[in-house]
């Protein structure tokens, strides 16, 4: 860990703001694809089957 | 031309006729203008400092409360397929019904908006500047609206989208316009934000109604 | 071999199935080495001190905050024109990222100005702009979620996205009218006279391109998704019927 000195508050939020953010987007999107994929796989199997 | 005549006639005829609307936005404008002091307190000169932003974010309210109906009566009874159908171009058409929208609100707002001015002790020689933006800036208001209200016709509940939509586009107007009025109440060279203000008005006369044409076309293809 | 190629959305699922892991796997790499380098191995800077590490993250969000725009418009005018669908859907699915990628400028952005200026928040016109272009993202993929029939979405939005071009633009300079701000000049340009140390230039590089890869592969991600979504509504209506 780097000595941050006075403002190692303010920067650690930064990036902890930053992860949290990025993680959400990635996260709804993984889920949201997910789903969709099971559905699509579901309904061709559907109308192959 | 004929046509163009009766077009904006039978707009000004609905829009005047009871239930028509016109005079809400009036009175819609009034009372946010009378809440303002309830909420920052009677305090005469901060009445002063605020009165230039305060008049004419009412105004702008006052504009998006009838925008809905631009379009939708007559999307919903069929009436705009038919005006699609007749030799005017739908751009024109477009034109038109936001010109008798800003003559039935923007222009009652012009008008009312001095003597509102005095009950928010705006500096006296802020009126003139007050008036002569509001009648340079609430048509570009209007023509603006016409995109939101275009986009949204068909769309149920469209009311709410159509401020989302409308009121970032609205903040160009609302820059110059109140800064026309805070620059004379301070005394200070009015000119650069009033040529800005009737440049984006220009550009928005000029544009708009292509864009919201183009939006209509696509709600009744 | 053209790129229109790839308006095909089976060309387009083949070779963004491809590629997907790989530019995932190098937003990663970059994204660690750029914010590891820039979060642990760089000196204070003499005006902002040990502060100087959010830029890592704070100049990457706003840059590709704007750019998501860019490609929704650019994507929006290709579906206006020749009416790719993948396009559409392209623009449609870089909204979101594009409005997170804004909300992490704005964050960052304010959680630095409070040590810097003193405030969370000043009425600055960069920050003023983007606090606009968050609110055109949110009218944006409101104007899509309302609207049912796919087709038609697209059209309006792309209409939507033209015009809010234009007035983005002018908002972001009529904000510089009313109010002179606070934030530093551009820190990044072609011009090499203007551009930071580089000690902090070269991991900023890396983290500049980690943010582009993540924003590349997010935007592929939801592509997909999307295109397979209307995939499976055409499928419902066939049966339907």
């Amino acid at each position: 860990m780097p000595d941050l000195g006075k403002y190692g508050e303010t920067i650690l939020t930064a990036y902890a703001a930053t992860i949290i953010l990025v993680a959400a987007i990635v996260i709804v999107s993984l889920v949201r694809s997910r789903k969709i994929k099971r559905q699509l796989a579901e309904l061709e199997a559907r109308r192959n089957g | 031309m004929s046509a163009t005549l009766a077009v904006l006639t039978r707009e000004l005829r609905l829009a005047l006729r009871s239930g028509g609307g016109a005079g809400l936005g009036l009175a819609f404008f009034l009372i946010v203008v009378m809440l303002i002091p309830f909420g920052v307190g009677p305090v005469p000169s901060l009445l002063a400092q605020i009165a230039p932003g305060t008049l004419w974010i009412a105004a702008l309210l006052a504009c998006l409360l009838s925008l809905d109906r631009l379009f939708q009566a007559d999307f919903e009874d069929g009436t705009l397929d038919i005006l699609a159908l007749s030799p005017m171009p739908l751009e024109g058409l477009v034109a038109i019904k936001a010109f008798a929208h800003w003559i039935t609100t923007g222009l009652p707002l012009v008008v009312a908006a001095p003597i509102l001015g005095v009950t928010l002790n705006l500096p006296e020689s802020a009126y003139w500047w007050l008036v002569i933006s509001l009648a340079v800036g609430t048509p570009a208001l209007s023509f603006l609206g016409a995109i939101g209200a275009a986009l949204t016709v068909g769309i149920r509940r469209g009311g709410l989208l159509l401020s989302l939509l409308v009121l970032p586009l609205y903040i160009p107007t609302l820059i110059f316009g109140a800064k026309c009025v805070t620059a004379a109440s301070e005394g200070v060279e009015v000119m650069p934000a009033f040529l800005l203000l009737a440049g984006v008005t220009l550009l928005t006369l000029a544009l708009t109604p292509f864009a919201a044409a183009a939006a209509l076309r696509m709600h009744m293809r | 071999m053209s790129i229109w190629e790839f308006a095909n959305p089976v060309r387009f699922m083949r070779l963004t199935g491809k590629v997907l892991p790989w530019i995932t796997a190098l937003a990663i790499a970059c994204l660690a080495i750029g914010l590891i380098w820039g979060f642990f191995f760089t000196p204070e800077a003499i005006n902002f001190g040990s502060t100087v590490k959010i830029i890592y993250i704070h100049v990457p969000a706003a840059t590709f905050a704007i750019n998501a725009w860019a490609l929704m418009f650019v994507a929006s005018m290709i579906w206006l024109v020749r009416r790719h669908h993948v396009s559409a859907l392209v623009a449609r699915a870089a909204a979101p990222v594009g409005m997170v990628m804004t909300l992490i400028a704005l964050i960052t952005g304010a959680i630095w100005g409070e040590p810097m200026w003193g405030t969370y928040w000043e009425w600055d016109p960069r920050l003023t702009s983007f606090l606009v272009l968050f609110v055109f993202y949110l009218g944006y993929m409101a104007l899509w979620e309302a609207i049912d029939e796919p087709d038609k979405a697209a059209d309006l939005t792309s209409v939507l996205a033209m015009v809010g071009t234009v007035f983005a633009v002018i908002s972001r300079y009529a904000v510089n009218f009313w109010n002179q701000g606070l934030h530093q000049g551009a820190s990044l340009s072609l011009d090499k006279e203007e551009h930071v140390a580089d000690v902090y230039y070269i991991p900023l590089l890396f983290a500049l391109a980690g943010f582009f890869l993540l924003f590349l592969a997010l935007v592929f991600l939801r592509t997909r998704t999307e295109i397979r979504a209307r995939r499976i509504k055409a499928l419902q209506l066939q049966e339907a019927n």
